[in-house]
């Protein structure tokens, strides 16, 4: 099974990979980890012309803190992330949904830039940045810029990312120490994707909760910000009938999935039921 | 549709395959599974669903499993690869094969050069996996016959037989 004849261009820098984009605006394709975009090829569901492989840009690798800010390259990859012992430290949400993403195999070539720029309806990353309010920097023509998380994913395998532009990284901040998290997933049993996927940051103080940001995948074309939970979340007890309660918001006006994985109102009580299950172990977490 | 033509590009490809250095001039849509198989004659790397479900194609680049399906040739230019045939000198078993026979780890034998693989680079990281460490680092590689439970036995048999010194010996 191969894909349809395409041009092969490595990029030798990410200027190179610019430039490349704008050669070839029509039917140049960005390859990073291609876990996404290599199946779609093979399947003659993508047929770029151009494939430009930015994988080798070392530039592009990597996790480093600064501060309370943490940023991690377009390339990391998944198997990458769940061995930091920074992240572990900075960001635990992190390495602990990369341990559920895909395979080993998959681990340890797919990117964390890919998967955003892909923005698959079932990716786990998605839900994670949401509720970590991350920041995405992108490079074009005219130069750098942040998308604030909440404006990246726009719908179906869309994103905010122009033609033109190259993701380079992901910016979040680090965990303030009265903050839990979790990610809880019912996955698919032969892709490992998320049927519902659910990311919950909390924060306590005075034994109230203080904040709370919920992002969910799988369960809509594109992953979103369960805006109803969190705000009946805020400056509510942090116990098991407030958390119940709001969880009961999970997919308040959201337009289910509803395919061979799994019928809407499935997916709507699967949804529920782990953003229940997500707040309580992020709940756990803060106060413990 | 878009058209497309067949274009005559072709890419040049130099890579270390169990510790030799092999190259070829491939098209650019070559995977490197058939880069191995029809360029290399290394059959032993097996093409099963070729959307990157099952495992079977698993190699090591610089060490770590991958899915050979999955990957292009062009991007192995200038990596490190073993394959199965590369786990243990021609004639010889390696202690994960010879744990694997001693503890019936395969029947059909199809998936069983991947499964290998993603046992000698788990064993690497993690010399002494608890079952839960093997069926997690395992989960991209499908068996069809075993039902992993010998898969697991033989993966912890490995382990022991590592840890205690053993070498590849004779068939």
């Amino acid at each position: 099974m191969h894909p349809y004849p395409f041009s092969y261009h490595r990029a030798a820098s990410v200027d190179d990979a610019l430039h490349l984009l704008q050669e070839y605006p029509d039917d140049g394709k960005l390859l990073a980890g291609g876990h996404s975009l290599l199946p779609a090829m093979k399947l003659r569901l993508a047929q770029p012309g151009h494939l430009i492989d930015i994988s080798r840009l070392t530039e592009l690798r990597g996790i480093k803190r600064d501060g309370g800010t943490v940023t991690i390259g377009a390339l990391t990859t998944h198997a990458e992330i769940e061995a930091s012992d920074l992240l572990r430290d900075a960001c635990p949400l992190l390495p602990e949904a990369a341990h559920v993403v895909g395979d080993q195999q998959v681990r340890n070539r797919g990117t964390i830039g890919g998967v955003l720029a892909h923005a698959d309806p079932a990716a786990d990353y998605p839900a994670i940045v949401l509720a970590l309010d991350a920041t995405v920097v992108a490079v074009g023509p005219s130069g750098q810029r942040e998308i604030p998380i909440g404006d990246f994913f726009q719908g179906f395998l869309t994103t905010a990312l122009r033609p033109d532009e190259l993701l380079t990284s992901i910016r979040i901040l680090a965990a303030a120490p009265n903050a839990g998290a979790s990610y809880q997933k019912l996955a698919n049993h032969a892709s490992g994707y998320a049927v519902v996927g659910i990311a919950a940051v909390v924060t306590v103080s005075s034994g109230k909760i203080a904040t709370a940001r919920v992002g969910i995948t799988g369960a809509a074309d594109h992953a979103y910000r369960a805006t109803g939970v969190e705000q009946a979340l805020t400056g509510a007890s942090p116990d098991e009938p407030s958390l119940k309660a709001a969880a009961a918001h999970a997919v308040d006006g959201v337009d289910l999935l509803d395919d061979l994985q799994a019928p809407a109102d499935y997916r709507g009580q699967v949804a529920r039921n782990l953003t229940r299950r997500a707040l309580q172990v992020a709940v756990a977490r803060a106060t413990g | 549709m878009q058209t497309q033509e067949r274009t005559d590009e072709r890419i040049a490809v130099k890579a270390t395959v169990n510790g030799v250095e092999r190259s070829a001039t491939v098209e650019p849509r070559t995977l490197l599974v058939s880069l191995l198989r029809d360029e290399f004659g290394l059959t032993g790397t097996h093409t099963g669903c070729e959307t990157g479900q099952c495992g079977a194609c698993t190699v090591l680049i610089d060490g770590e499993a991958i899915k050979s399906c999955m990957v292009l040739a062009a991007q192995a230019d200038g990596v490190e690869i073993t394959t199965i045939e590369g786990l243990a000198p021609q004639g010889q078993l390696h202690p994960i094969q010879r744990a694997f026979w001693e503890e019936h780890g395969l029947q059909c034998g199809y998936c069983t050069p991947g499964v290998l693989l993603s046992t000698a680079a788990l064993l690497r990281h993690n010399p002494q996996p608890d079952e839960t460490e093997i069926r997690h680092a395992l989960e991209g590689n499908i068996c069809r016959c075993t039902g992993y439970h010998n898969i697991v036995t033989s993966v912890q048999s490995a382990a022991e037989r590592l840890a205690r010194g053993d070498r590849p010996e004779d068939i």
